[in-house]
């Protein structure tokens, strides 16, 4: 089973991105569960959603304590949360911004989701969009394979900048 | 179709493939995906049913009362404070012997104000003649509502079903979906004591002592005759769709000397839990209770039981531990765990089995006796 932790903040999408994440896992032939934790959160206050991807039926439900990779949507979070907190030896980090640095002996990699979603003009209520980008960052990584990071943004969003940029993503990412 | 969806919005879905007359709806955290999901396909013509939104729950009942008595299929959903707020309909649903189906998203009861899984909501309706099922996975959730559309409607029932899933946990996670073409599968209903709306009359409900302990003892009697139309319903349902789930749902239970008893999504947790034990040479089991009224019949004895509640009856015990106490032999170790939301993981289930001790309650997370 691989486990994903994805920290945000109230608003930003972390819970779509979640969903969107199994449901690209779903297409690629895995088992997947989102369970996003819904703590007394409101717009801007950090939040954790959690993907479990597996090739068996996914029984649990509780929260995921060791994750082999944990998303960073807001750097900002990093201030208030330790993300890092039960990652999984050889465990990565996958983090929105152009800089890794503040992240210490962890495999990391950064990739500028918010200039992305500026650049493509996906914001809404003055908050870029990030949960789409992420798709093609995660599908650069291996986590799930770009077509059905594709599928997935067109089963729910009907809108081609959310494929644009993912593939943009996709480009961007270095690994 | 194979898809992915929320427990919620399986939940939606069935009741779209089962196409009720009426749904009467009353949004309430976390049941609102329900509502919301059902008033888009009628809106968007996807399903021709008559949607009204009501001021309360209690009217959402009432409402579902009122069509339901005329013969209509009925629906609605709610949670927590809005069950509990409905409480006087929805004993007079069971008593007017209408089998109206709704979904309850298993909630806390506050104060303190707490929007997450506890199974105290719907035990606060155990005693109204509604039919309960307690559900653990998306799948279960759709094709659950589905079966208690037929069971409730069936002619040897005509009593409500209270579908229930845990909040956030199952109402809120995402996992995959087969959503059938039913079919036949729901038949057509029809009630037999539906009154005719074009020739309206008036008739009096006041009923002596001997007609009303008659009446309870016709409910008793459809309770317990409803334990084969739900095993014929599961039957058929598995021959059609390839799916079925019993009463309560067994893992690795035949050969087990111990047994991890628990409901809905922790039900399944436990599942894990089982396969963690056997790997440290611990013969455990595990039995899912789905059907909480009616009570289904097992036999534990011979067996270690662990019991965990998500509930709890103050100054008495755990509801179901208290349950098989009074139905089994068992001396069972009762553990109180999850309450408002509270986490519980597979790690902890297998933890109870290691360190049980049958005879005793232990509260999860919280030291001292009492």
């Amino acid at each position: 089973m691989y486990e994903i932790r994805i920290h945000s903040r109230g608003g930003q999408g972390g819970v779509t991105a979640a969903r969107l994440l199994a449901l690209a896992a779903f297409r690629d032939g895995k088992y997947a569960t989102a369970c996003p934790f819904y703590g007394a959160e409101r717009r801007g206050a950090p939040v954790v959603s959690y993907v479990r991807i597996d090739d068996r039926p996914i029984r649990v439900y509780s929260q995921i304590r060791n994750p082999d990779l944990v998303v960073v949507l807001d750097p900002s979070v990093m201030e208030v949360v330790d993300v890092l907190h039960g990652l999984k030896r050889g465990g990565k980090v996958l983090m929105n911004g152009t800089t890794t640095e503040k992240l210490h002996g962890v495999p990391a990699f950064a990739v500028d989701l918010t200039g992305i979603a500026l650049r493509e003009k996906l914001v809404i209520a003055g908050s870029p969009i990030l949960n789409t980008p992420v798709l093609g960052a995660l599908a650069k990584m291996g986590i799930i394979s770009v077509d059905s990071a594709k599928k997935a943004i067109q089963e729910m969003f009907s809108d081609e900048r959310n494929v644009r940029a993912a593939e943009a993503a996709f480009q961007e990412l270095v690994i | 179709m194979l898809t992915i969806a929320t427990g919620n919005k399986a939940v939606a879905a069935a009741v779209k493939e089962v196409r009720p007359d009426v749904i009467a709806a009353y949004p309430i955290t976390p049941q609102t995906e329900i509502v919301e999901q059902i008033a888009e396909y009628v809106t968007s013509g996807e399903l021709d049913s008559r949607y009204i939104p009501v001021e309360s729950e209690h009217s959402a009942m009432a409402a579902c009362i009122g069509a339901s008595i005329t013969g209509a299929r009925t629906f609605t959903a709610t949670s927590s404070h809005g069950l509990l707020y409905m409480h006087e309909m929805v004993n007079w649903a069971a008593g007017a012997r209408l089998p109206i189906v709704m979904a309850n998203v298993n909630r806390a009861i506050g104060p303190g104000w707490n929007v997450w899984a506890e199974h105290t909501d719907a035990f606060q309706e155990r005693d109204t003649g509604w039919l309960q099922v307690y559900v653990s996975t998306v799948q279960e959730a759709y094709d659950t509502t589905l079966m208690a559309f037929r069971i409730a409607e069936h002619a040897d029932v005509i009593l409500p079903v209270m579908v229930n899933l845990d909040g956030f946990l199952l109402s809120h996670s995402m996992q995959s979906l087969d959503t059938l073409n039913a079919g036949d599968f729901v038949p057509p209903l029809h009630l037999p004591h539906a009154i005719d709306v074009l020739n309206p009359a008036g008739y009096g409900t006041l009923t002596g002592p001997d007609e009303h302990f008659r009446f309870r003892w016709e409910i008793e009697k459809s309770m317990r005759r409803s334990r084969k139309v739900i095993a014929e319903t599961e039957r058929d349902f598995a021959e059609r769709f390839g799916r079925s789930y019993g009463v309560a749902e067994e893992y690795r239970y035949e050969d087990a000397d111990v047994v991890v008893i628990a409901m809905g999504t922790l039900g399944k947790e436990a599942e894990v839990a089982v396969d963690l034990l056997r790997n440290e040479g611990v013969n455990a089991g595990s039995l899912r209770i789905r059907w909480l009224r009616p009570f289904p019949d097992f036999d534990l004895s011979g067996r270690e039981v662990v019991v965990i509640d998500r509930d709890y009856s103050f100054g008495f015990g755990g509801v179901i531990a208290q349950s098989l106490m009074a139905r089994q032999r068992v001396d069972l170790y009762s553990v109180i765990a999850g309450l408002g939301g509270q986490e519980v993981t597979y790690d902890d289930i297998a933890g109870f089995v290691r360190d049980r001790r049958p005879g005793t309650e232990l509260w999860f997370g919280v030291n001292g006796d009492v």
